[in-house]
């Protein structure tokens, strides 16, 4: 096996979810190095080793310093020919989701995405997926070389493995016309700081449900009467109803507080990945059928209009304040 | 402005896996995607603002398919294209973006507009591909779009906050579900979908073959969480706090 995986960074750090999928990649053995593209990376490259990256492969150059999909499927292309790579592995992110399909197209080679584990059954490889809502997993495989996987963020925590320094190895490819004329205007800058959902205890979210942005008022004063924080879903977050430091999921937050109130959200994957592993999850949605009760303890289903407000009554009553 | 609008048709309510094909259950109800409906919605909405051009929607799905084809010409679409074949059951994404790349290269729109995800599979990756096949910039997960002077602007958030990208037409875009609010369509709409024009094409039509480079192997039980508990009232739910000693 010849894998390579993308390794994603930002600032000066490569992404956890990407040392992730490399020591997971260490563990199934084979020929195994990153690929690390954008200015001033070099730096990073080493630090691969420490979990199980042999070598990496590096271009650093201004041409590449902006973290958009297509000169990336430009210098993966390269590279797979070059080393005759059979597997090609990716960290589940807005960057590498657009990195993985464009290079899939681009080698009609088959992509498994949101994949939780990949294992070795002799020279064939198995990734587990959960689909419809994980409420079934299904064992895929791939019939083309090279096999593209896409792994779910959170996959795999980083395992320092004892390896030494990575060696590198630079290269360069020539980009396409038409990889190169997206240009970032502007680049996120914000600050994903603010109130710390982390280590609160109890986290009460609000999502699309609510209606309008001044029913998150219901949400704020049900977490005051617990003490605990507000959080948001990306719809509501885009939509500008509520602060992106407070948005909790793939691309928010990741919290496991002791009590998480799901209030008006429908629980997609991507806001499920950032608060699973809460201790207990209680979930008020009108529609009976949302998959968010599929990971609930406690499935409330009911209008938020009426149960919140009452809610919120009863918990301050109850705690005194 | 030629506008392109990819988009599915998906089960309604509950969804499974056929244990016989692996493959998903599409014999019941289907809806439109209903994040494909702010595509839509935002295609209409370009081309309202820029007063001139078509929306074409396009789908690759089996013949019933057809009517979430309709419910976006009842929001306003003026034209439907439909890959409807047998051999491109079960596609997956390198088949799927070969055979909507191949209709798109045939409609040549100056932009072609993706929804967030399929309800279904959950992919939120097929535009990229396409975006390739096509040799076309691509933003995706555009929460805020502009489309001024023969460029696209789209504002979106990564795991790192809003990125701002640019790009010039021909382009191709997926959008958030926080894009719009999606309209009804009107009863006038609903009526004059029937009438509007409806190409039902074959893969031999365009030339293409729906080869899929990854397989479903097996079917397996989820690690569950177990059945949740149930309650409709504020009373219940404090009582269900205090049982678990979090009140
Ligand atoms: C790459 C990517 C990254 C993403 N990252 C994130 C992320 O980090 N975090 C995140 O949250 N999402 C993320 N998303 C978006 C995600 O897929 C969903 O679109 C989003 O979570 C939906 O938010 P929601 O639940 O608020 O809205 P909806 O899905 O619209 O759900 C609203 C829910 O409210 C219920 N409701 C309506 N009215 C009432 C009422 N009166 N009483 C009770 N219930 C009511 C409805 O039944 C519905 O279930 C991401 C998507 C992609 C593709
Ligand atoms: N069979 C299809 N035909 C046309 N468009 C599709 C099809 N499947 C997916 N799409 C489009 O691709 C988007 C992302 O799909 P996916 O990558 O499957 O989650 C959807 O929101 C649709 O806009």
């Amino acid at each position: 096996m010849k894998t390579i995986v993308f390794l994603e960074h930002h600032d000066s750090e490569l992404q956890k979810g990407a040392l992730g999928v490399l020591s997971k990649a260490a563990s199934l053995g084979g020929d195994l190095t990153g690929v690390l593209v954008g200015a001033g990376v070099r730096e990073l490259a080493a630090q691969a080793g420490k979990f199980g990256a042999g070598r990496v492969h590096v271009w650093d150059d201004p041409s590449v310093e902006a973290p958009l999909p297509q000169p990336r499927v430009d210098a993966l292309a390269t590279l797979v020919e070059e080393e005759g790579a059979d597997t090609v592995l990716f960290a589940g992110s807005v960057l590498a989701a657009d990195v993985a399909a464009g290079l899939a197209a681009r080698l009609d080679a088959g992509l498994n995405w949101d994949l939780v584990d990949l294992e070795a059954r002799g020279e064939e490889l198995v990734g587990k997926r959960p689909a419809l809502q994980d409420t079934v997993y299904v064992d895929v495989g791939w019939t083309s070389t090279p096999r593209l996987a896409l792994f779910r963020s959170g996959a795999f925590d980083p395992s320092a493995g004892g390896g030494g320094e990575a060696e590198v190895r630079e290269f360069s490819a020539e980009l396409r016309d038409f990889s190169t004329v997206a240009a970032m205007v502007e680049q996120a800058h914000e600050e994903s700081s603010g109130p710390a959902l982390e280590e609160a205890d109890v986290i009460v979210a609000g999502g699309r449900g609510l209606g309008e942005p001044e029913k998150f008022t219901l949400v704020e004063e049900l977490a005051k009467a617990f003490g605990g924080a507000v959080g948001a879903t990306r719809a509501v977050v885009d939509a500008g109803w509520y602060p992106y430091a407070h948005q909790i999921g793939q691309t928010g937050k990741t919290v496991s507080p002791k009590l998480y109130v799901a209030v008006g959200i429908s629980g997609a994957i991507q806001h499920k990945v950032g608060m699973q592993s809460s201790s207990v999850i209680v979930s008020i949605n009108k529609d009976a059928n949302a998959p968010i009760f599929e990971y609930s303890d406690l499935a409330v289903v009911g209008d938020l209009h009426e149960i919140v407000p009452k809610l919120t009554e009863l918990v301050r009553q109850k705690r005194g304040a | 402005m030629k506008i392109a609008v990819c988009v599915k048709q998906v089960p309604e309510g509950n969804k499974r896996l056929d244990p016989a094909t692996k493959r998903l259950d599409r014999s019941g109800e289907g809806v439109l995607n209903p994040f494909d409906a702010n595509a839509v919605e935002e295609a209409l909405r370009v081309k309202e603002r820029t007063g001139e051009g078509e929306v074409v929607v396009l789908t690759m799905g089996p013949p019933q398919a057809a009517d979430a084809l309709r419910k976006a010409l009842a929001m306003g679409a003026d034209r439907a294209v439909h890959v409807a074949d047998e051999r491109a059951a079960g596609s997956d994404l390198v088949a799927t973006s070969r055979v909507l790349a191949a209709a798109l290269a045939r409609e040549e729109p100056e932009l072609v507009l993706f929804g967030q995800q399929s309800a279904d599979s959950d992919g939120a990756v097929l535009w990229a591909a396409v975006a390739e096949r096509l040799e076309r910039p691509v933003i995706s997960q555009v929460a805020e779009l502009t489309v001024e002077r023969g460029r696209v602007r789209g504002k979106r958030q990564t795991e790192f906050g809003y990125d701002l990208i640019e790009a010039p037409l021909p382009a191709v875009i997926a959008v958030s579900d926080a894009v719009n609010e999606p309209r009804y369509p009107s009863l006038k709409g609903i009526m004059g979908a029937k009438k509007k024009p409806q190409e039902e094409l074959s893969l031999a039509d365009l030339g293409v073959e729906a080869e899929s480079r990854t397989t479903v192997l097996e079917l397996t039980e989820p690690p569950g969480r177990g059945e949740p508990a149930r309650a409709e009232t504020a009373e219940q739910i404090i009582a269900f706090l205090e049982q678990k000693r979090l009140l």
